[in-house]
């Protein structure tokens, strides 16, 4: 059993790194992690960043007429679409935006981490993700 | 050598204390300092972006895309709606030019005379960035009061929660939709949508 004052210690150490901390659980609010495939696949998990796309586009252009779902999880984005100008491809082919063939930027996350949005500011997000 | 043992347990404790009092001073120094964090992590250090990734030092980071937005005090810390009115950010509407861009400047109140304020719910803001068909008829019916809303659906990511904590602004900030008082609302039971 630990003495009074070293479990003390421990807790005043624990709320130090709480305090040293960013605030936020991880990534940016409203990231999407695309990994329904890339692991099996042998490439890093997409990261599909909200903020970024919303300051050029509004919600309406991609969930609309590109037509993407708004729950995480519900599209089934394949590569061979995308090549073929579908969901991302609509931007992604060297026009509007850097093209399929650059892998890297797209597929950018950790290996492993599992799909869904992630970053839920203070409500951690909806726990249904 | 009992009495050293149990002498040497005391003085570790004291030197515990000690410790304690001065990580405590130190922690509130920290809290104490006027220096604020940029509340954005870097990309290679927000726990999703692998930082040995040929992208990190190629994408934008958001600090440096959000900063200069209209600050927030929840979800990215940028409140959009004013960065689209002040012209901040002037996102596409459509790529297609046979796309029609659909908007509507109607309020409706959602008034259950609970506890709570009642909900104003503005369409002119959710249509300067979604078309209509992303709530109806799916999400939401067209008609007033075919819907019921509920907090433990929308805080287990259904109907307002489907946005609202994942990528519009989160379920924390109660008042921004809880925003008219029923005393206001029961002179006029129901208002003018």
């Amino acid at each position: 059993m630990i003495s009074l004052p070293w479990r003390a210690l421990l807790l005043a150490a624990l709320w130090l790194l709480g305090c040293a901390l960013p605030p936020g659980a991880a990534a940016e609010y409203g990231d999407v992690v695309l990994n329904q495939r890339s692991d099996a696949n042998g490439v890093r998990p997409v990261v599909f960043p909200h903020w970024f796309h919303r300051i050029r586009f509004r919600c309406k252009v991609c969930h609309q007429e590109l037509g993407f779902e708004m729950r995480a999880g519900a599209n089934q984005v394949q590569m061979a679409d995308i090549l073929d100008g579908k969901f991302c491809g609509m931007c992604h082919n060297n026009q509007i935006a850097w093209g399929p063939e650059r892998c890297d930027l797209c597929h950018s996350a950790l290996k492993g981490t599992p799909p869904g949005i992630v970053g839920g500011a203070q409500t951690s997000g909806p726990g249904k993700w | 050598m009992r009495w050293l043992s149990r002498y040497s347990k005391g003085l570790a404790d004291v030197l515990a204390l000690l410790i304690v009092i001065a990580v405590i001073a130190l922690g509130g120094l920290a809290l104490a300092a006027p220096a604020e964090p940029s509340p954005w992590r870097p990309l290679a250090k927000d726990g999703v972006h692998d930082p040995r990734s040929p992208a990190i030092g190629l994408l934008q980071e958001p600090a440096e895309a959000l900063a200069p937005l209209p600050r927030d005090s929840a979800g990215n810390n940028v409140h959009w709606i004013r960065a689209l009115e002040t012209g901040a950010i002037n996102p596409r509407s459509q790529l297609r030019p046979e796309t029609t861009v659909r908007l509507l400047d109607q309020d409706i109140i959602i008034a259950k005379f609970g506890s709570m304020p009642a909900v104003k719910f503005p369409h002119r803001q959710h249509t300067l960035w979604l078309d209509c068909s992303n709530c109806h008829e799916k999400l939401f019916k067209s008609k007033i009061g075919a819907n019921t809303f509920r907090m433990s659906a929308i805080l287990n990511g259904e109907q307002c929660g489907l946005c609202h904590g994942a990528v519009a602004f989160p379920l924390t900030e109660c008042n921004r939709c809880h925003s008219v008082s029923n005393d206001s609302l029961k002179r006029r039971p129901r208002a003018a949508p």
